[in-house]
């Protein structure tokens, strides 16, 4: 009787044992996704095709970014959207419309809003935190992904403002670069779906230069972002994440 | 004979006031429920025909489908060359290019940035260009401070939105939202007035602007979100509405889902089951009503004609035969049937006149109400209500009486004395 409680005890010990360790070797595979994704600043150009039931058009831009709370955008082409300009500082965002000279603060619900069409809401856009800090991860298998092995991780948030209560995440099991991400509700429900390629390595870290973007609840063929040039740790002039730097 | 009868009910107030006073109210009732629910029926169509639906209305296929989310990337192109052909083809309808969109209102401060903000309900319509909409929604009565809009820019902002954000006729207000092609749309307006329609879902947050600032605005040009057709009769008539929508949709099917659609009022969303609600209601209430009324007023004349059981012992015993004291009483209740609905249809005609003039104010009870329903209740006078009373004001009277009458012919002569007697 007493054997067969302690087999039953160490049996117990060891799933959980085993449940802590493939936690942690998640947070590690997290972590590596983090060194190559996030970095103390950058700048990058970018053009987004958007696909829509009417046809296709593409937006370009120049963003510099600094740690998780500043950023600046400016829309390059096409005409229409050029010299549109977007300031992230902390949770809040300006937008600058020369049309009509106007800086508009967005917040609250419009933050889930498109931007300029595509897949990408507002709130995708700003949430530039470490996966690390918002989820905690937990491997569920390895699957291909073309030619590449992955690690598939389910994230789940540890901290209350995630945009996304759950993320399902392929990671490269080489590179450690996500190559395909799914975000969920806490419903369980599907709500985007990006699919990374054309990983490139820059300045010593592996990045996905093309991302396609799936709005699940959007009709469209979703929105593919390209990244045309990206440099990282660079010097940012501090003025340019001001409001003043909107109008000039 | 008929002038010795009408001398009687005149004479004797206990056969004629009591009776006449029971058909008046019954009558009364009926002539304004009828006109009550016919007023707001009518009032919830089309007030959704004039904000929403139109009698019929033309879109993509396309943008039919989720015609709730206003997908103007969907919306219909080329709307000149449609609108000169749906005015030769249906020239008994009046049609108007309209964009209905979402967006959010931005006030600036002295310094041009953000002061408050508001997310509104917009309405792209042709207000510069002719009267029509003007007329159609009644503008210059929700007009509450300012003018109507005269030139490119002005925008009008309900009353109680513009309340909130802190803005007066004059000052500068910027429009975002989605330009067709998806792309962000900022806009300057200047508000040149508020509105006010007693209607909780456009009273709530809306912008109403001229169609060509909208289509500027919105990057389309020469395209509209839909096309809303209005019958010149001024009333809807689904039967019409949906012939013309089968016309129009036999002369233009391809599978193209960019090509045009009509769809009448009772085929959009909710509002085919509103129309044949309203119908069936209509007519199941006024059914029920005049039932109950029926059944009232038949007792009425059946107590009538108990109560004057000894008064007929009288006349038998004088030697008047049974037939002619049999037809006398109907004649009687005719006139009694006759006299009260008139009365009563007077009355309930006036009731309806003064909640037609004056309308009921319910917007206490319509707070945060999603349905786009009036906010007063008014009744509305047709000709049925001029004769409807007269169904169970009349027919209910007599039919009560010749119940009772029959009484008349088993009574036995030779039994009448000891009767009175008693």
């Amino acid at each position: 009787m007493i054997r067969k409680f302690t087999k039953s005890a160490l049996l117990l010990l060891l799933l959980a044992l085993a449940e802590i360790a493939t936690a942690q070797d998640g947070a590690a595979i997290l972590e590596k996704v983090d060194a190559n994704m996030s970095s103390d600043n950058r700048i990058f150009e970018s053009s987004m095709t958007i696909h829509t039931k009417r046809g296709s058009r593409t937006i370009t831009s120049k963003s510099w970014s600094e740690g998780n709370n500043k950023s600046f955008t400016e829309y390059l082409s096409p005409a229409a959207e050029k010299g549109t300009k977007m300031l992230k500082l902390e949770k809040q965002l300006w937008i600058y419309s020369p049309s009509t000279d106007r800086t508009i603060q967005l917040s609250g619900h419009m933050l889930r809003q498109s931007v300029m069409g595509s897949d990408l809401s507002y709130e995708d856009m700003m949430d530039d935190r470490k996966l690390n800090e918002i989820y905690s991860s937990e491997i569920k298998g390895q699957e291909k992904i073309g030619d590449r092995n992955t690690f598939v991780l389910l994230l789940t948030a540890k901290v209350e403002d995630a945009a996304y209560y759950t993320q399902k995440i392929w990671v490269d099991a080489e590179r450690f670069v996500p190559l395909k991400q799914e975000l969920y509700a806490k419903s369980g429900k599907l709500l985007k779906r990006m699919e990374m390629s054309n990983v490139i390595q820059v300045q010593g870290r592996w990045f996905p230069a093309t991302v396609i973007y799936k709005d699940m609840l959007k009709q469209g063929d979703g929105t593919e972002f390209k990244i045309t040039s990206i440099k990282f740790n660079q010097t940012i002039p501090p003025h340019l994440f001001t409001k003043a730097s909107l109008k000039q | 004979m008929i002038k010795f009868l009408i001398k009687g009910l005149l004479r004797d107030k206990s056969r004629s006031r009591l009776p006449i006073m029971v058909v008046a109210i019954g009558v009364t009732l009926t002539v304004f429920m009828h006109a009550y629910i016919t007023g707001f029926m009518g009032d919830t169509i089309e007030m959704n025909a004039r904000f929403t639906t139109g009698h019929a209305k033309v879109m993509t296929r396309a943008y039919a489908e989720d015609a709730s989310l206003l997908p103007n990337d969907l919306a219909l192109m080329q709307i000149e060359e449609l609108l000169d052909s749906l005015r030769s083809l249906y020239p008994d309808m009046s049609w108007s290019p309209r964009i209905q969109f979402g967006g959010l209102i931005d006030v600036p401060d002295s310094a041009g940035e953000t002061r408050s903000q508001g997310t509104a309900i917009g309405w792209g319509l042709e207000l510069i260009a002719n009267q029509d909409e003007l007329n159609r929604l009644d503008l210059q009565k929700a007009l509450r401070s300012g003018h109507l809009p005269r030139k490119s820019g002005d925008a009008l902002l309900s009353n109680s939105f513009a309340g909130k954000l802190g803005i007066a006729p004059g000052d500068e207000f910027t429009l975002i939202s989605s330009t067709m092609n998806g792309g962000m749309a900022m806009y300057n307006f200047r508000l040149s007035g508020t509105v006010h329609f007693g209607v909780e879902i456009m009273d709530r947050g809306s912008i109403i602007a001229d169609l060509k600032d909208v289509q500027l605005a919105l990057e389309m040009e020469n395209a509209a979100g839909e096309i809303t057709g209005f019958s010149n009769t001024g009333f809807y008539d689904n039967n019409q509405a949906e012939k013309l929508s089968d016309s129009f949709n036999s002369k233009f099917k391809t599978d193209d889902e960019f090509s045009p659609v009509m769809l009448s009022l009772s085929q959009q969303g909710n509002m085919g089951q509103y129309v044949q609600m309203s119908e069936v209601w209509s007519a199941y209430v006024s059914l029920i009503f005049i039932f109950a009324m029926s059944l009232v007023l038949w007792n009425a004349g059946l107590l009538g004609g108990l109560r004057r059981y000894g008064e007929v012992g009288i006349r038998l015993a004088m030697g008047e035969s049974k037939g002619h004291v049999y037809r006398s009483m109907i004649a009687e209740s005719v006139f009694i049937g006759i006299a009260g609905s008139v009365t009563g249809t007077a009355a309930g005609l006036g009731f309806a006149w003064l909640l037609q003039t004056y309308g009921l104010d319910i917007s206490g009870m319509m707070q945060g109400a999603s349905l786009m329903m009036p906010t007063i209740i008014k009744a509305r006078i047709t000709p049925t209500d001029f004769y409807i009373g007269f169904f169970p004001g009349v027919i209910s009277t007599v039919i009560g009486t010749l119940l009772s009458g029959i009484g008349i012919y088993r009574r036995q002569t030779a039994k009448l004395f000891k009767e009175l007697e008693a």
